[in-house]
């Protein structure tokens, strides 16, 4: 049984489509990694699946469960892990811990508290109101607190959105762990380095629409080849050298201050101009040729 | 370790005691401010009208010391003011500003179970607030009587209705200044015409039966009953909070609805 299921699905806002037609399937015991520019509808998808967003056409199953009308009783084995810190700030660690072991109908508060603690090494910290603690102890709080009823499956909302490089960095390996212990993870990110490290597998997400789905190698291979060539120069140069690649059949992107060419290992001689940097192809080169957009 | 029911009942009490237990929670970070107002300003209008118009201007209101007229009828403005004030502006900030009502949704809650949990505990709250005022009002020389004890149960019941209110206000204004709309409007006139601070009977009779539709002013009546003698149409008064409680709870509900699920 897949843990998420999702066959079609559309959700508009008035005259816009945030997800449209939208096919998922996520099978259990993977991370699966929604990789999409900001608006691409992965955060909609997210909603869609707590039922805190209703869909306008198509079928959505959690963990067995058919969405919305079932969607409390999946709710009771997911774990959600938002976008935004939305803990109590005024209330110790261990208090915020405790409501939400409450909410989710935990048994033994007191031992999934000290669990989630120690998964997010607060522990002694646990008397402390969460506006003492720093960002990325907060953010492990976060993380925790979404945990704390041992879910079977978990969905990170862009988990580490906006942190500096030191914090995103101790949240992987937090996620890294849930991962090595079997739950299932859907994470939406728009970052290509965390999909790239966390994802068993990637699907890339635009317009409501998943348009590549794959391991991230995999989509490498099918969608960018081997190698990409950077040329730096200036503007009129860069256009020559976009100009000259489309003339041989191959993929160009911007790439900053840069063109690359995707697929270069694809030129003939000459092809590629002498100053390219060459490099081997990357899941940005294939998430900028497919979502048009400019990669985090 | 989580609830293994495949499909889960309306509101169930462990999810409504679950967000309790969040407002316990934050409670405790900032009762003394809270409890110090609440208290507080019913004491000090309390002072204000009984002693000072009791001293210059009026002796007694229907053979009742108006003092105790207006100790009695303070109990209404303690309960208005410790429910549907912290309803609207609570519910507001932590849907709008703190997102909290999003974590808790992801949990098993539902809208029914979120709402009726925010409504018992301002209420449990505001019947607790409801009865200094009638406490101070002993102190300046009110008879206790058995049917006091009745107090907390009508300021709860009340309290439950306006903190209904209060969250459907939350759930339909677009920003928090419209709420001075919404004092302005309801919240002010509710509190005056209510009987606190003057008998009901001496408005023109257009203004005595709309405040009969006041829920404030049935409670008024209520503790006056409670504390002097209840009648049988104290009975219809308990009824008429009952239903305004329960009509408020379903409009608060269809609200938030509205507002939390796209």
């Amino acid at each position: 049984m897949a843990a998420i299921e999702l066959r079609g699905v559309v959700k508009r806002f008035g005259s816009i489509t945030a997800v449209d037609g939208l096919d998922l399937e996520v099978p259990e015991g993977i991370c699966l990694g929604l990789l999409g520019p900001n608006g691409a509808g992965k955060s909609t998808t997210m909603r869609l699946l707590t039922g805190q967003a209703l869909p306008d056409a198509g079928e959505l199953r959690a963990l067995g469960h058919k969405l919305p009308e079932d969607s409390k009783a999946a709710r009771a084995k997911m774990g959600v892990v938002p976008q935004l810190d939305n803990l109590d700030v005024d209330v110790t660690v261990e208090d915020n811990l405790a409501v939400y072991a409450r909410l989710y109908r935990v048994k033994d508060v007191g031992g999934a508290v000290d669990r989630a603690l120690d998964l997010a090494r607060l522990r002694d910290r646990r008397r402390d109101a969460v506006d003492q603690l720093s960002g990325g102890m907060r953010r492990r709080l976060l993380l925790a607190r979404g945990l704390v009823h041992e879910p079977r499956l978990v969905l990170l909302d862009e988990p580490t959105v906006g942190l500096d490089p030191q914090i995103r960095t101790e949240l992987w390996t937090l996620i890294g762990e849930l991962k090595s212990r079997g739950t299932t993870i859907l994470m939406s990110t728009h970052y290509i380095e965390e999909a790239e490290r966390l994802a068993d597998e990637v699907a890339v997400m635009t317009k409501g629409k998943i348009i590549a789905r794959g391991h991230p190698a995999k989509l490498i291979d099918e969608h960018a080849g081997e190698q990409t060539a950077e040329v730096y120069g200036p503007p009129e140069r860069l256009v020559e050298v976009r100009a000259g690649a489309e003339a041989q059949g191959l993929m160009v992107r911007p790439a900053g201050p840069a063109v690359a060419i995707v697929g270069s290992e694809r030129a003939g001689n000459g092809g590629i101009p002498s100053e390219a940097v060459i490099r081997a192809a990357t899941l940005e080169d294939v998430f900028v040729l497919l979502t048009g957009e400019e990669a985090e | 370790m989580s609830a293994e029911a495949k499909t889960m009942r309306r509101l169930e009490p462990a999810a409504i005691k679950g967000v309790m237990s969040r407002e316990v929670a934050n409670f405790r970070t900032y009762w003394k401010g809270t409890t110090f107002s609440s208290v507080l300003e019913p004491i000090v209008y309390l002072l204000a009208f009984g002693l000072g118009l009791g001293a210059t201007l009026v002796d007694e209101v229907a053979g009742i010391p108006y003092i105790e007229f207006v100790g009695t009828g303070m109990v209404a403005t303690a309960v208005i003011f410790s429910s549907a004030l912290p309803s609207m502006f609570g519910t507001f900030v932590k849907h709008r500003f703190q997102n909290t009502y999003e974590a808790i949704l992801a949990a098993p809650v539902d809208i029914e179970e979120l709402v009726s949990a925010e409504m018992l505990w301002i209420a449990i709250r505001s019947g607790f607030y409801g009865c200094f005022p009638l406490l101070v009002t002993i102190g300046f020389g009110l008879d206790p009587a058995p049917g006091m004890l009745l107090v907390p149960l009508f300021c709860f019941v009340t309290a439950l209705g306006f903190a209904g209110f209060g969250v459907a206000m939350a759930a339909t204004v677009a920003k928090i200044d419209q709420f001075n709309y919404v004092t302005a409007l309801f919240i002010t006139p509710l509190f005056l015409v209510a009987g606190t601070f003057f008998p009901i009977d001496g408005l023109p009779e257009g203004f005595q039966i709309v405040a009969q539709a006041n829920p404030l002013h049935q409670l008024v009546e209520l503790v006056r009953g409670g504390a002097f003698g209840f009648e049988p149409v104290d009975i219809a008064r308990f009824a008429f909070l009952v239903a305004f409680a329960f009509a408020m709870w379903r409009v608060a509900v269809s609200r938030m609805a509205k507002r939390l699920i796209d």
